[in-house]
């Protein structure tokens, strides 16, 4: 076991790891962040998705020991001040979420979308959401979500 | 799910990663991790050490030069699918870039792990083979038609590291691909190519390896329509069937794909 440090939501964080150790199980267990979840476990399903600098990644596909030194955000780390992300109040406003399970990935998955693509339409939005499933099959509240946020965040922008 | 314990080394550079090949026969290089991860949590392999050389600098460029695109093994997909150079010069390969896996998986996913990895449906031998591009590692340059030598199988040696791809810019080109529905794989891949030299057809998804198809190659050298090619049919010996579809299904997806990747390039 060797201690892997790294910055996660802000914050340096140290933990034990076996090499072994993938990022989500360093996160949920080590950190105690269980906002992250593991749903297919075998880099289909999206539920595990975490930003690793600033790029969106499947936690369960990526040892923690790989990202060490770099800088982590999860579901967690998005509100500020005990303020709402945008596209967790969209998805909010929108019922994008009936389960819930899918929901942390999701929006994580919306959030890097966005920021690559600022301008999205359904279609895309559909496309971008092919590496993350929803069991409840409640996609259309979910895409309805995310072009809400956008819309909103290019206003915030301009 | 749990790999089997390996020791994890991250190399600083491209000399490094092959001193640490050398001194473990069962070592594995660790690149984006997309496949190779996968297939360690299923125990399907399991390498005494994995040597990441996924942050190595010397291994992510992409580069215009001699009429060729040169591209670092490193370089993920998100960044071959978003390069202004890419797009400009070969789109089709930013276009295939774009469509492989998902979003998550191309900001990981590299050009380097994909063709050494060689699967069966993987979209970039396609390319790679399509082109006639060329493989460069830390010992020599391979010849793309000397490099695919079965599944999972390539002319790489033990502590050989592709470092580059190189690409000739063709006149058109183009790659189509019939995705699984589910995992999103090529159920069958079309690269056609255009080039001064003449026409390269490659087929990824449909049998054990990637491969090429001379008589249509012949027939688009001569016409480079759809029609030219509408009554070559595939043999179905030997290609891939499972529970996805058989080999008579995916002889036909060949056809299907090869006329729609000539009419999108044509």
């Amino acid at each position: 076991m060797a201690v892997v440090s790294m910055t996660v939501n802000g914050k340096p964080v140290s933990a034990e790891a076996e090499d072994r150790t993938l990022l989500v199980y360093f996160l949920r267990e080590q950190l105690r962040l269980t906002g992250t979840h593991i749903g297919c476990d075998t880099s289909q399903c999206g539920a595990c998705v975490v930003h690793v600098d600033g790029k969106a990644v499947k936690s369960c596909s990526v040892f923690a020991v790989q990202v060490a030194g770099a800088q982590v955000t999860t579901i967690e780390g998005l509100a500020k001040d005990g303020k709402l992300h945008p596209v967790q109040e969209a998805f909010r406003d929108n019922h994008g979420l009936q389960c819930g399970f899918c929901t942390p990935g999701m929006i994580m998955t919306a959030v890097d979308m966005i920021r690559r693509k600022p301008q999205l339409d359904r279609e895309t939005i559909r496309h971008e959401l092919e590496g993350n499933i929803c069991r409840c099959t409640g996609y259309h509240n979910i895409v309805s979500s995310i072009e809400d946020a956008a819309k909103r965040m290019s206003g915030a922008a301009s | 799910m749990i790999t089997y314990p390996f020791k994890y080394k991250r190399a600083k550079s491209v000399a490094e990663a092959e001193a640490l090949l050398k001194g473990a026969p069962e070592a594995k290089l660790l690149a984006g991790g997309q496949t190779l991860i996968a297939a360690m949590k299923m125990r399907l392999a399991s390498p005494s050490d994995l040597v990441d050389i996924s942050g190595l600098k010397e291994l992510s460029y992409i580069r215009e030069a001699n009429g060729a695109i040169a591209i670092g093994a490193a370089t993920t997909h998100f960044e071959v699918a978003t390069s202004p150079i890419v797009t400009r010069s070969i789109p089709a390969l930013a276009h295939l870039a774009s469509i492989i896996g998902d979003p998550a998986v191309r900001h990981k996913g590299t050009l380097g792990g994909s063709v050494a990895n060689n699967d069966p449906a993987a979209d970039y031998p396609a390319a790679v083979l399509g082109l006639g591009a060329t493989i460069k590692t830390n010992k020599r340059s391979i010849a793309a038609d000397n490099f695919f030598t079965g599944m999972f199988a390539t002319a790489l040696g033990t502590e050989e590291i592709i470092t580059e791809v190189s690409f000739p810019i063709p006149e058109k080109a183009s790659y189509m691909k019939f995705p699984n529905p589910a995992s999103r794989y090529a159920m069958a891949g079309v690269f056609v190519a255009r080039t001064k030299s003449g026409v390269r057809l490659a087929v990824t998804g449909a049998g054990p390896c990637v491969f090429r198809v001379p008589a249509m190659e012949a027939a688009l050298a001569k016409g480079f329509t759809p029609d030219a090619i509408a009554g070559i049919a595939i043999a179905s010996a030997g290609l891939n069937s499972d529970i996805h579809g058989s080999a008579e299904y995916r002889a036909h997806l060949v056809g299907v794909m090869a006329k729609r990747a000539v009419a999108e390039a044509a």
